[in-house]
């Protein structure tokens, strides 16, 4: 009897495979269920690792040109076609120095080490053990919008993502570096801490021992995974609110000194030249900059009605505290409605109900952090920093609404 | 009374050795790991990943080199993506655009940017040439630095580099870098010192 039941259940199974499997063919050949059929076919399986569905083609902007060298290699975000404040692991901006290496964790170490009572060796599984925070930090490049600097919105068809793309947000986990020098017992005269990378050109920069006994991270995870090696696998540096570059990755040494090392990175490359011709050091900051995500250069409104406004705000020294909106090219200023939550040093999602009325617009944000910094018009950094200190553009950007709906970069030189 | 004198001595000795002892522990106490994760690095290991050089010399490894000498491995390791002269690239110029700084078109090279020669030595070091990073000897990175310092007009073709002369040189733009001054707009602007 017992054996007929099973007889009987494994027939069922079989029949309903069958027809689960002919459901399926129906749905390949026909690729989509057409409008308002009732969905009838089976869907695919578990998995073991998620993957996007195949409509959503959100991708980073890789410059195509084979002439720019792996020394500048970058990928940037599409700021347009990502939601709320967290920038997926898969489309964090890149920026790398000499390409992403392939690090085994079992053969990585972080060597602390220098002007320290006792030089510590750890391995990932070390820091693992050891009091860990997660925070929700922005990161940005600080050659992020650079193309505006020299020609503001002469290029009217580059996009928010071509322009500002150099900027993403994760929850990052890690160990307070402050918790591993203490661990070393660092002598008082070291006023600055060498980090280096584990990348081919061992990228280095000189930390001040202030920023990295206040809030610097030793990072292994991002956004609840081990981090993407292009972020750093399996270890890196996090400095939260300022520059890209100083956040190394491939972190493999931390070296407490009584000088910064002035490496290639901090003197020739991420210095701010003026116009007299001195440069700006140690820039750190990000200063408090937002952007119009949505709509923005190359989108059509369809007509006159109602759309909402939304973009980022973000500001290096601590939290957003408000963020208006134009739509007459900055003649007047209303408050947007900033989501939960508003995080220091972090993306902070704004929105605004826009009733256009289908007449031309220049439409922009701007923002003000907790410090009282409001975000400058371009115009007003460039007359004092010039057009070739390269970083650090933290302008106010216009999109300009023409009446036939298409909207273009509206910044002006 | 000589048995007393030394008896009263060595328990002074006593004492001030223990108060000595005491204070070691307690320094030691302060100073000790709190988590006890991580190893003490072997000194061949710190060796091999300590190789930045500071501006006063200290990192660089003994060694020497001259234009005349790096003339030859510039040639052959670096001539491909730098050109001929230094100036031609297709990758990063690094001779000339002295005077240029505050013109509309700044060229940012080692000769009229770089403040210090020990950065193009620690950059060679670690990072070049690009595709083969680490593989020049002491020597070879002192002639090349010797080289691209030649072709800016800022060292002689016989002059010796090595690591006490280097970290001597004065580049041209030592002096053109300043501290962070910003925010330098708004309300909150720091006033101009100068």
């Amino acid at each position: 009897m017992r054996q007929s039941i099973m007889t009987t259940r494994s027939r069922r199974w079989f029949l309903r495979l069958g027809a689960a499997w002919s459901a399926a063919l129906v749905a390949c050949r026909s690729k989509t269920a057409p409008p308002g059929a009732e969905p009838r076919a089976l869907g695919a399986s578990v998995s073991a690792y998620g993957s996007r569905s195949r409509f959503n083609r959100a991708a980073r902007l890789v410059n195509t040109n084979t002439r720019v060298p792996l020394e500048e290699a970058a990928s940037f975000t599409p700021l347009r076609d990502t939601y709320g404040i967290i920038t997926p692991s898969s489309l964090h901006f890149e920026r790398h120095h000499a390409g992403v290496p392939e690090i085994d964790p079992a053969t990585h170490t972080l060597t602390i080490h220098g002007l320290v009572d006792r030089p510590l060796a750890f391995t990932v599984d070390d820091l693992k053990r050891l009091p860990s925070v997660s925070r929700i930090h922005f990161l940005e490049c600080s050659g992020n919008s650079l193309s505006e600097w020299r020609r503001p919105g002469e290029s009217a068809r580059s996009d928010v993502q071509r322009i500002h793309g150099l900027t993403s947000c994760s929850e990052w986990t890690g160990v307070p570096v402050s918790l591993l020098l203490r661990e070393c017992s660092v002598d008082p005269k070291a006023t600055w801490v060498l980090a280096e990378g584990a990348d081919a050109c061992k990228m280095t920069r000189s930390i001040p021992m202030k920023k990295m006994l206040d809030d610097a991270l030793a990072v292994y995870a991002q956004n609840g995974e081990p981090l993407r090696p292009e972020q750093g696998y399996p270890l890196r540096l996090l400095l939260p609110g300022w520059e890209g570059n100083s956040n190394v990755k491939w972190l493999r040494r931390l070296k407490a000194m009584d000088q910064p090392a002035m490496s290639r990175e901090e003197t020739s490359k991420y210095t701010d030249l003026m116009p007299d011709g001195t440069a700006r050091q140690f820039t750190f900051d990000m200063e408090a900059k937002s952007i119009i995500t949505r709509p923005s250069g190359g989108d059509t409104l369809a007509g006159p009605g109602l759309y909402e406004i939304t973009g980022i705000a973000w500001s290096g020294r601590g939290t957003i505290a408000r963020v208006e909106i134009t739509i007459d090219g900055g003649a007047t200023w209303t408050p947007a409605e900033l989501q939960t939550p508003v995080l220091p040093r972090a993306h902070t999602r704004f929105r605004w109900r826009w009733q256009w009325d289908g007449r031309d617009a220049l439409i922009a944000s701007r923002c003000t952090d907790d410090t009282g910094y409001t975000q400058p018009p371009l115009a007003d950094l460039i007359a004092i920093r010039g057009r070739n200190s390269m970083y650090h553009n933290n302008g106010i950007q216009m999109w300009k609404v023409a009446a036939d709906g298409t909207i273009t970069n509206g910044n002006r030189a | 009374m000589a048995t007393v004198r030394s008896a009263a001595i060595a328990l002074f000795v006593a004492a001030i050795a223990l108060f000595v002892v005491a204070q070691r522990l307690l320094t030691a106490v302060a100073q000790s790991p709190t988590y006890g994760v991580g190893r003490a690095p072997t000194r061949a290991e710190l060796k091999a990943i300590d190789i930045e050089v500071t501006p006063d010399g200290k990192g660089l490894p003994r060694g020497r080199g001259t234009a005349a000498e790096g003339k030859e491995v510039y040639t052959r390791r670096c001539e491909t993506c730098h050109g001929p002269t230094g100036k031609e690239g297709p990758q990063d110029v690094l001779v000339g655009g002295r005077g240029s700084l505050a013109s509309p078109a700044p060229q940012k090279t080692v000769g009229s940017y770089w403040p210090y020669a020990t950065t193009l030595w620690d950059y060679i070091n670690r990072a070049m040439p690009f595709e083969h990073p680490s593989t020049l000897t002491a020597d070879e990175v002192y002639a090349t630095t010797a080289y691209v310092l030649f072709l800016n007009g800022i060292v002689g073709e016989r002059d010796e580099l090595n690591e006490k002369t280097l970290p001597a040189i004065n580049m041209p733009n030592r002096s053109g870098f300043i501290a962070d001054p910003r925010p330098d707009i708004g309300p909150g602007a720091k006033q101009k010192s100068r």
